[in-house]
């Protein structure tokens, strides 16, 4: 095991006795180089600005009807160097990949690439508009075709939506599909099943599309149970929504059996595709019998995560199921013509098409990107993404289930993410003690009390940017807090002590909601 | 004034021809901290077991459920500003809303704070 | 491989830690019937960084770029000069890798930032509170018209003639399979707004209104009269705004009544990138409407030291809590769009938004006085701010619109691009001008125009 700390660090090193930092207080309320950041409307003004343009000239006519502005927008302004060190202060009160180990399950924060940052900045695809003359944007066309080929091949299904704006709404353009497919042949259907164990946004698409939702109880192994689907099946159900690996970090063995059991009586599969990275360029969903399955590429392809977005949902489809996809789409022309983006004019071509998920053509800029990052890796790149994805949440798996609760662990091997439980934490503290401790050791948690089917869960998801070096220091500090866990260490129910904020009061911002700055009152 | 409780943790005050509902101490107890509560509409019709308001803390949202079919009369208007008084006090101040009885039989089903308190124990 | 740690001997050690004698034991769980026997086939193995630059950059030359033409294109994603402060902060590490706050003692800067976004969006519309970002304007269209359906429990949208087509179509999609009745119209070709025509669709089972400020064709309705007719039936007025630079030459539509103000925040920071990602903007203008607001919500608290700090809240209307009953199943906004919006809205201020709002507009005012020159041609809008929509006497525009693109002009969206088919207007052109066009492109436009048309 790796020292947990190369820099000289032992741990009687500890400034005080009570091992917290009680230096002095500062007259700033800073701490060197923590720095306090008041809001913008507590130091810019509506006379200051960061941008030279023209003054207004009031002698000019306007030809706004009247209704121009009068009353102040209540804006404030900085200047350029301003401006940068109010952001640069605030992104250092932030975690991030960058930073450090951000193993949150089933997130798939892995390392950024910056090559693919640099691409999608190429003004050529940067800097044109989706209503551009369709002869004067076909590099941009060539990509959405080329990507979307790309998600073809690596998951063995024939057709692809690229328009849907995130994993979430890339569902909903799934279950759509579904729906409009029965629709199309008659077919009026009432029930989805999901499994208990799934993402919140399945069940909430599924009643959005008009389906009543049906829990499917999971085995005591953390799979779904096949026994307990196919008693339901019946021709009210119009699809089965399955996350593959699932929530538990499971990959769904009886996949193909439940496919074939759920086509049996009319009704579609819907995979949900969040956990892809675990088997990209090594399994293929098509060949499990998946009907349509949203790509998160911000998770699988590596586009980034911005603090939440935004991300990229696009969904591939069986046969079954392609021609009911959304406009618009990319189409490419016989004999080297180049290619077509097939808008609402030409909706003879795709006469079932469900209708359109968004303004324009989908996010372009994460195109851009997640294609950088497959050329860069290629099929074999891919496949050792998945293999070592897996290989170290097994590894961390291995390394952790001796101190803490594995519930699943003897079933087998887990795929890209390792679920833990909080069984025998002393003097009663939770999972979110345990947490908040690990932010003070330098990690961005895991996630927490997702999935549900497990008490206190934590959802260990390193992916495959992480050193051996890196995952092994991890598991030292996890050790070392669950630990503190089971012992009942009090002092980590006030933990963190050393981030920039210590725990934040969430009841009295939902009791009060204070939502958009005004002015103090006094 | 005898009072009911379902097995949902509702409590309900019979007052002659009317009834006020609220949450149960053993309920509060589990959502935790409560920062919303959201009423039925004065005037709308609720039925025995269906969804009447949904109380809500930070990370949990829960439906509460009309003990017995009627009329809703009256909310508790001091929730909107407090919702606290359900932490505080369950069982009086935080009382969610006041109702007309439509069937007073609906009533026997319920359980009495004695059957109620056996119920909780054995959770 | 460059973006992959693990040697060979991490990752025999780590299969004996495990106990498996190679990967392929760790992927026993797959059925045969999906296990491949190599990479998959039909795809490129790996390739370095400069071979993938080249292949990637041969397809972006094969583009026009706006700045590389003059530009004149809009209908819903506008070209506006971002200040190159913009990028260095979203490029920051800290900013670009991070996730959605959940761990807030962590994710203070995230949050701040998005605490004052939601309060310059909120100020922006006129409104009380903002929400932290939706997907694009479309998409919030569709999000407000199903809040307005929570709110009045009614299920009637009256969507105006001249809201975005694309907007509608959204719309109509959802609607679809909610079962909502949306009321939709083709645009009236005329001068003004025709707010008469729309009042007259109102009925007392509507649950909103859905107006676009400045519309489609550029012109800018008395919200107001809308809001009063609206609410004098019950409904919501619900403003969708596609270029916010109009916000700082024109009132608010909060002021003006507007209950819900959606709209694209793309025009201020985030760039033109073919159409996304691009930023959904959400405001209500009563707070107590607050609860029925979709997506992520931040708000200020403070840390059991005492000290102010920022956490999301509210989420007990978001799907990973409420799942089948959430007010939408949204999960991600769109974070680093919002980062870009509220560095560049910091940059203007108020007086740097008024001033770039004039910029726009006179620049407007001057192409549309060269256009009007050309024989021909005639300029529709009595008002617009920064687009307004021009008639070339019966000839197609769509044609018009190809011909100058062949001159390397970018001369604008036909309407005919989103109104396929529609004979009645078939010879309009929407033309869009912001600070960055110049006297030269705004000749450049009139005399090819010109040419093409002759």
């Amino acid at each position: 095991m790796n020292a947990p700390n190369k820099s000289g660090w032992k741990p009687e090193m500890q400034v005080s006795e009570d091992g917290l930092h009680n230096g002095p207080s500062t007259t700033t309320g800073n701490r060197a180089l923590m720095l306090e950041e008041p809001l913008i409307f507590e130091i810019g003004h509506a006379e200051t600005t960061g941008v030279d343009l023209p003054e207004i000239d009031k002698t000019h006519t306007n030809r706004l009807a009247g209704f121009e502005r009068e009353e102040p927008i209540g804006l404030v302004g900085l200047t350029e160097p301003e401006t940068v060190r109010h952001y640069t202060r605030l992104s250092r009160q932030n975690y991030g990949i960058d930073l450090g180990f951000f193993p949150l399950g089933s997130c798939t924060m892995k390392h950024n690439p910056r090559l693919n940052e640099k691409v999608a900045r190429l003004p050529g695809f940067a800097d044109i508009h989706p209503m551009a003359p369709q002869q004067s944007v076909q590099g941009a066309l060539q990509v959405i075709h080329e990507l979307g080929d790309w998600l073809c091949k690596l998951t063995g299904m024939p057709g692809v939506a690229m328009s849907p704006k995130a994993g979430a709404h890339g569902e909903l353009c799934g279950i759509l599909a579904i729906r409009a497919a029965h629709t199309a042949r008659g077919d009026a259907r009432k029930v989805v099943l999901v499994p208990e164990s799934a993402h919140g946004t399945n069940p909430a698409t599924a009643a959005f599309a008009g389906y009543a939702v049906e829990d499917i109880p999971a085995t005591p192994e953390g799979r779904v149970d096949l026994d307990a689907i196919k008693a339901r099946l019946a021709p009210d159900v119009a699809a089965v929504m399955i996350t593959n690996p699932n929530t538990c970090g499971l990959f769904e063995k009886d996949f193909r059996e439940i496919a074939d059991a759920v086509h049996a009586v009319g009704a579609y599969v819907y995979c949900d595709g969040a956990n892809f990275n675990a088997i990209v360029g090594r399994v293929r969903p098509g060949d499990l019998g998946v009907d349509a399955m949203h790509i998160n590429l911000h998770k699988t392809f590596s586009t980034p995560h911005g603090g939440g977005g935004p991300g990229s949902g696009p969904v591939v489809f069986s046969d079954a199921l392609k021609d009911f996809a959304p406009l618009p789409i990319v189409r490419k022309l016989p004999d080297d013509e180049g290619y077509e983006l097939v808008e609402e004019e030409q909706r003879k071509h795709r006469g079932q098409s469900f209708g359109r998920m968004t303004a324009f053509h989908g996010q372009m800029g994460m195109f851009t990107r997640a294609l950088t990052y497959m050329l860069s890796h290629g099929a074999d790149g891919l496949k050792q993404v998945a293999e070592d994805a897996v290989l170290n949440a097994n590894y961390i798996l291995r390394s952790l289930e001796d101190i803490l609760h594995a519930p699943f662990a003897d079933a087998g091997p887990c795929m890209h993410e390792a679920l833990f439980g909080d069984k025998d934490f002393g003097g009663g503290l939770s999972t979110l003690d345990l947490a908040k401790g690990l932010i003070d050791e330098g990690y961005h948690p895991m996630t927490v009390y997702f999935p549900l089917v497990v008490h206190g869960a934590m959802l260990v998801e390193p992916t495959e940017t992480e050193s051996k070096a890196s995952i092994d220091q991890f598991i030292t500090a996890f050790r070392s807090v669950t630990e503190r866990a089971l012992a009942g260490d009090e002092t980590l129910k006030q933990a963190p002590y050393y981030a920039p904020r210590r725990r934040l009061d969430e009841t009295a911002a939902a009791r009060k909601p204070k939502l958009a700055w005004s002015e103090p009152e006094d | 004034m005898p009072r009911y409780f379902t097995d949902e943790h509702e409590w309900i005050d019979v007052e002659g021809e009317s009834a006020t509902v609220g949450i149960t101490d053993y309920a509060q107890e589990q959502l935790g901290d409560i920062v919303f509560v959201e009423l039925p509409d004065t005037g709308s019709q609720v039925e025995k077991g269906g969804e009447a308001a949904v109380v809500e803390s930070v990370k949990a949202a829960s439906d509460v459920y009309a003990p017995i079919t009627g009329e809703v009369m009256e909310t508790n208007g001091a929730l909107e500003d407090e919702p606290a008084l359900v932490n505080t006090s369950p069982e009086e101040e935080g009382w969610f809303f006041r109702m007309t009885i439509g069937d007073a039989s609906e009533l026997e089903g319920l359980m009495d704070d004695k059957a109620y308190k056996a119920f909780v124990d054995n959770l | 491989m460059r973006y992959l740690p693990l040697t060979d001997t991490d990752r025999s050690d780590m299969l004996a830690k495990i106990g498996a004698n190679s990967i392929d034991d760790l992927f026993v769980d797959v059925p045969a019937v999906a296990q491949l026997d190599g990479p998959i086939r039909d795809l490129p193995m790996h390739a370095s960084e400069m071979a993938v630059e080249r292949h990637m950059k041969s397809r972006a030359g094969k583009n026009l770029a706006a700045g590389d033409a003059p530009f004149f294109l809009g209908a819903g994603a506008y070209r506006h000069h971002v200040p190159a402060s913009v990028d260095t902060v979203i490029q920051r590490g800290e900013f670009l890798t991070a996730y959605t706050p959940y761990q807030p003692e962590i994710a203070q800067g995230t949050l701040q930032m998005l605490f004052e976004f939601q309060s310059q969006v909120a100020r922006l519309y006129g409104c009380a509170v903002a929400n932290a970002s939706l997907y694009d304007g479309s998409t919030a269209c569709w999000e407000a018209v199903a809040m307005a359906g929570r709110v009045t429990k009614r299920h009637r949208a009256v969507l105006s003639g001249a809201l975005h087509p694309h907007y509608s179509e959204v719309v109509k999609t959802m609607a679809q399979f909610t079962g909502d009745t949306i009321a939709d119209a083709m645009p009236a070709i005329q001068t003004e707004p025709d707010n008469a025509g729309l009042i007259s669709r109102i009925d007392d089972d509507t649950a909103c209104v859905v107006v676009q400020y400045p519309d489609i064709l550029g012109r800018i309705p008395d919200l107001t009269e809308l809001a009063d007719a609206a609410h004098a039936k019950g409904a919501l007025l619900v403003v969708v705004n596609t270029e916010p630079v109009a916000l700082g030459a024109i009132k608010s539509p909060g002021e003006m009544g507007a209950d819900i103000v959606v709209g694209e925040g793309q025009s201020i920071g985030v760039g033109l990138q073919f159409g996304g990602p691009y930023l959904g903007l959400f405001a209500v203008r009563d707070p107590k409407h607050v609860r029925q607001m979709p997506g992520r919500l931040c708000g200020e608290t403070a840390d059991a030291e005492g000290k102010r700090g920022f956490v999301l809240t509210l989420s007990t209307r978001e799907q990973h809590i409420r799942r089948e009953k959430a007010t939408s199943n949204i999960c991600t906004n769109s974070g680093l769009c919002a980062l870009a919006f509220s560095v560049h809205m910091t940059l203007l201020g108020e007086k740097g938004l008024r001033e770039l709002a004039a910029e726009n507009h006179r620049l407007a005012c001057k192409t549309a006085d060269r256009l009007e020159q050309i024989p021909g041609v005639s300029l529709l809008n009595s008002a617009f701010f920064n687009e307004f929509t021009v008639r070339l006497g019966g000839k197609p525009a769509r044609e018009a619109v190809r011909a100058l693109a062949d001159k390397g002009v970018l001369g604008g969206v036909s309407l005919d691009r989103l109104y396929p088919g529609v004979e009645a207007l078939n010879d309009a052109l929407l033309v869009a001008v912001t600070e960055t066009t110049t006297d030269e492109d705004i000749e450049a436009l009139a005399t090819n125009l010109e040419e093409v048309l002759s």
